[in-house]
């Protein structure tokens, strides 16, 4: 898999994201909400899952139909898509045009001890979403295929699926608020003036 | 019989009326003959997002997701579905986001097919202890009142809430 010649994901993450305040944003569990909540400085436009494995990218479709008017972005790991491969579909059949998934993939379990997931032993999930039907999807596997795919990402009619392959190297780490109930309080408030 | 159809598509059309005026905009589900035809008049109306889910636990999620976005959503299944939904259901206790589940009971009440004992058995008391309250409806006259009570404790008191169409209402499918 060569996977030496990856990127490292706390290149590559910011890279793809670019302005994370373009987006509303839903990180899946792991290593994607330790990246997300890293960019963003948790952010109020930010909410981190920190467990509820394979609900990220059916929590952000509920988002891009009750805001339509904005972009939503689902940023999630290969272990969390795929308990929930399923969701794809959804996404593929509402067909909503803000929405946009980058699907961070090592390749591994990495926090429960790295073991190997599917996608590192053959399973491709551009291809499952193609399958799926979404017509815009991207396999990114170094720095200089990331910005194109920034762009997908804001300028294509959705759904769009980003398939951002990266190294071993972990997130970034830092401390975050586990509690959803206020981060849901503070995303609301910004939003929409309540909570 | 004849009579006893008239009379359940009229406390479902009501009920789908209620929940559109309390300003449900998505209904997601997966398919279920208990649900027909709320699911029947969410396809055909433009107002609404209807959204056919591929397992149950995705409509918990999209109802969090709608919450963030200002939408209220309502997740329609079958009690089998509820199997699929549990650990899902640790986001809406940790957010304290408003939930609001219709249940079509099977395994309850008359049933005929003992695939779905178990689970009818299970249904009410997983939910409850994941923190679900849950409203048993037996009798049609009783499923505004019940709606009213739940869309209140969901979306005003930002509660899950499961209402539980039971075989006394929907009646067992023959096998």
């Amino acid at each position: 898999m060569a996977q030496e010649k990856l990127p490292d994901r706390k290149i590559a993450v910011p890279k793809v994201v670019g302005d994370p305040n373009d987006f509303l944003i839903v990180a899946g569990l792991a290593g994607s909400a330790k990246d997300m909540a890293h960019l963003t400085q948790e952010a109020p436009n930010a909410f981190m899952f920190g467990g509820a494995m394979g609900g990220a990218v059916s929590m952000g479709l509920g988002l891009a139909l009750a805001q339509p008017k904005k972009k939503v972005l689902v940023v999630t790991g290969d272990g969390e898509l795929l308990m929930n491969m399923g969701s794809l579909a959804l996404v593929s059949v509402a067909s909503p045009p803000n929405l946009s998934i980058v699907c961070v993939d090592n390749g591994h379990y990495q926090e429960t001890g790295n073991q190997e997931s599917h996608t590192n032993l053959g399973v491709d999930l551009e291809k499952i979403a193609q399958g799926n039907g979404i017509a815009v999807t991207r396999t990114v596997k170094s720095v200089e295929e990331c910005e194109e795919a920034s762009t997908v990402l804001r300028n294509t009619n959705g759904p769009v699926f980003v398939l951002l392959r990266v190294n071993e190297e972990p997130p970034p780490k830092g401390p975050r608020n586990w509690d959803a109930a206020e981060r849901k309080t503070i995303f609301r408030r910004a939003l929409l003036g309540t909570a | 019989m004849a009579d006893k159809s008239a009379g359940s598509t009229a406390w479902q059309d009501q009920l789908y009326d209620t929940l559109k005026d309390a300003g449900v905009s998505i209904f997601s589900y997966v398919p279920d003959a208990g649900h027909k035809i709320l699911i029947n008049r969410s396809l055909a109306d433009p107002d609404v997002h209807s959204i056919r889910l591929t397992t149950e636990e995705e409509g918990v999620s999209l109802a969090a997701g709608a919450h963030l976005g200002g939408a209220k959503s309502v997740l329609l299944m079958q009690s089998s579905g509820v199997g699929n939904c549990v650990n899902m259901f640790s986001l809406m206790e940790n957010g304290r986001f408003p939930f609001l589940t219709y249940i079509s009971m099977r395994g309850d009440f008359g049933e005929e097919n003992p695939w779905q004992i178990a689970m009818g058995r299970g249904t009410q008391p997983v939910m409850e202890a994941m923190g679900l309250k849950c409203i048993r409806v037996d009798s049609p006259e009783d499923i505004i009142t019940a709606t009213k009570a739940a869309l209140g404790m969901a979306f005003k008191s930002n509660c899950a809430v499961a209402v539980l169409l039971t075989q006394k209402l929907l009646g067992a499918k023959g096998f």
